[in-house]
């Protein structure tokens, strides 16, 4: 199995979000950062398919020159190789035309099926899986908890999450987008010697023109939804403290939600 | 000129999910003609409510290949509806199935897509969109300014939902599905029902929380008795703490890595209030913290801070619902 793996390296979940005084961003100085969490299901997977059919994984990312981080990070945990979309013009991207860029990258690989998380957690839009497999023309399931890939590779069993706990199962052919959810898996940690090995394994940069993509066609130009102002929730208040009994307590907060608070 | 306010309708089971008449709601104080796309098999009976929640116009998809949600489907039927009737927004709601289709429907669209938005605006003809990023730790304000459609989906349980119109019924256009099973490249094999017949937490109207500190499953019952004398449109989320630890059921958990929720009412039971579970809950209406330590960062966020024994605190709190509820 070819399995291809679109990684993002996002904020780490801990950062506290500034926005810069013109209102046009956030302020990025300090900010840690590691892959988005959900990619991690992505990648733990794509080596288990890869554990159990054979093959390689390949990572694609698109992010400027630090996202080669996350891409050792991934190389470390056991993928193949990596290839890197990397070019100023590729930055300020919507999901379509970041979309664009991966599907121009992914194009000329030969691949199976191709994993992702469910959602990036910096800008949550979770529409670059969707755009990309209809700019592939296959198949997308969404939000998956559970996996089976067919033994020939032509298919696979998939379990999406919907409301109130339920899960549909979907069959899809292969090649096919699967976008992980929590529960897929658990990711492993890169082992000492995973890192050693990570450092001399390949990574593909592709820029612009090795893209063939236009500059009209990527990044914030080729960007379709355009953010014009970013701004901060209001803060929320400390309320009141109640103090006392567990029986006290228990009255006056069932009083207060009741004539205050209205919320009961 | 691309005209009119499209938005497509969720239903289940052949009833309509609140987020649709919030859509609906938002979409006829907007100023222009409203048109609900109603798909599924046996729903025409639906347009009605449709119509009296503000829309002019119902487009009526329904046949057998639409009963259950399907990817391919839904994204075919809405493409070729907006490619002959030419709306300018095009609204969904930012549930399951929405999020599944919305993107590929922008994507073969060529246009843009505001995902999981909680505010709508119209300024000159054009859709302003609010949105929450980095979990809403921060809002963006979206506009598609060069495409149309301008889409956006609809984080339920957000926006108001306005009185019905009794005297209001909306024109009914039955259209013709274009949908083969050739069509159908991913398929739906079979539902499997969760643990609970819960509402979903991104439904909800009240949710208890429990976190590392239920430290068992069975634990959990408190919360769930707590649920229900709440009653209906309750349902019990978990933090991630609870949910590594086996505690709760991964849909359970409530944060930046979970379910994103906006009860009416949050009730936080040995919850410490880490950033990325701040993340996922901030924007609930009234926010209750119970927990021992009175250092507890949730309480810096809560409206009502309780200070003690969840063990304690949560079975009173569950006798005092019940008799207040027995008076109602
Ligand atoms: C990448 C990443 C993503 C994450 N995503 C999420 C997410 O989506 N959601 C999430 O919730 N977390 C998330 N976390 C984890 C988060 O950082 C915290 O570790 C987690 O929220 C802690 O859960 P908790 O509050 O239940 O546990 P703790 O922090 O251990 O808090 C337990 C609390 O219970 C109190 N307590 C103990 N006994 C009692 C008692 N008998 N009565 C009353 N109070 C009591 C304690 O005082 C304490 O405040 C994420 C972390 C990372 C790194």
């Amino acid at each position: 199995m070819d399995i291809l793996v679109c990684m993002k390296q996002v904020p780490d979940t801990e950062t506290k979000i500034v926005i810069n005084p013109e209102g046009t961003g956030i302020v990025t100085d300090g900010i840690k950062y590691v892959m988005n969490p959900y990619d991690e299901f992505a990648v733990e997977e794509a080596l288990k398919i890869k554990e159990k059919m054979g093959g390689t994984v390949t990572i694609v990312s698109m992010g400027p020159q630090r996202a080669t981080e996350a891409i050792r990070t991934a190389l470390a945990m056991g993928a193949d190789k990596g290839v890197h979309l990397c070019d100023d013009a590729f930055e300020g991207a919507d999901s379509y035309s970041t979309a664009k860029a991966l599907a121009a990258a992914i194009k000329p690989l030969s691949y199976d099926i191709i994993l992702g998380g469910k959602q990036a957690v910096d800008h949550d839009n979770a529409q670059v899986y969707a755009a990309l497999a209809e700019l592939l023309d296959i198949s997308h399931v969404s939000i998956v908890t559970q996996l089976d890939v067919a033994e020939d590779g032509k298919s696979a069993v998939a379990q999406r999450e919907v409301e109130g706990g339920a899960r549909e199962v979907i069959e899809v052919s292969l090649p096919a987008f699967i976008a992980c959810q929590k529960g897929l898996n658990e990711p492993r940690y890169a082992s000492l010697p995973g890192i050693m090995k990570a450092k001399k394994k390949p990574i593909d940069v592709i820029d612009l023109a090795k893209s063939g993509l236009s500059a009209d066609e990527v990044g914030e130009k080729g960007a379709k939804l355009k953010i014009r102002k970013f701004f901060l929730p209001p803060e929320r208040e400390a309320g009141k403290i109640l103090e006392g009994e567990p029986e006290e307590l228990a009255t006056q907060l069932v009083k207060l939600l009741r004539e205050e608070a209205k919320a009961i | 000129m691309p005209q009119g306010i499209w938005v497509i309708a969720e239903q289940k089971e052949g009833k309509l999910k609140k987020v649709t008449l919030e859509m609906l709601s938002k979409a006829r104080e907007m100023g222009q003609e409203v048109t609900a796309l109603l798909l599924g098999s046996g729903v025409e009976g639906l347009a009605a409510d449709l119509g009296q929640y503000g829309a002019d116009k119902v487009l009526v998809f329904d046949a057998e290949v639409l009963k259950d949600y399907s990817t391919d489907a839904y994204t075919k039927v809405i493409c070729d509806a907006v490619k002959e009737g030419d709306p300018s927004v095009l609204l969904g709601p930012a549930t399951a199935s929405g999020k599944d289709f919305l993107p590929k429907v922008a994507a073969r669209l060529g246009t843009g897509l505001a995902s999981d938005c909680t505010d709508l605006s119209m300024e000159d003809g054009k859709l302003v969109a609010t949105r929450p990023m980095y979990a809403g730790k921060c809002l963006v304000e979206t506009v598609v300014p060069d495409a149309t459609p301008q889409m956006a989906s609809i984080r339920p349980n957000v926006l108001a939902v306005g009185d019905p119109d009794a005297s209001k019924s909306a024109e009914v256009v039955k259209k013709d599905v274009n949908v083969t099973d050739a069509d159908l490249k991913a398929v739906l094999k079979e539902v499997i029902k969760g643990a609970s017949e819960k509402v979903d937490l991104t439904e909800a109207t009240i949710i208890v929380s429990g976190g590392r500190a239920m430290k068992d499953a069975d634990n959990f019952k408190i919360l769930w008795d707590l649920a229900d004398a709440l009653g209906s449109g309750t349902t019990v989320g978990a933090s991630r703490a609870a949910v590594d630890s086996g505690y709760a059921t991964h849909d359970m958990q409530v944060g930046q890595t979970g379910k994103v929720v906006n009860p009416n009412l949050y009730i936080a039971c040995g919850i410490s209030g880490a950033i990325q579970h701040l993340a996922g809950m901030r924007t609930s209406k009234v926010i209750v913290a119970i927990n021992k330590d009175p250092e507890a960062p949730i309480f810096q966020k809560a409206d009502y801070g309780l200070v003690g024994d969840l063990f304690k605190i949560v079975p009173l709190l569950t006798e005092e619902v019940k008799k207040l509820k027995a008076q109602d």
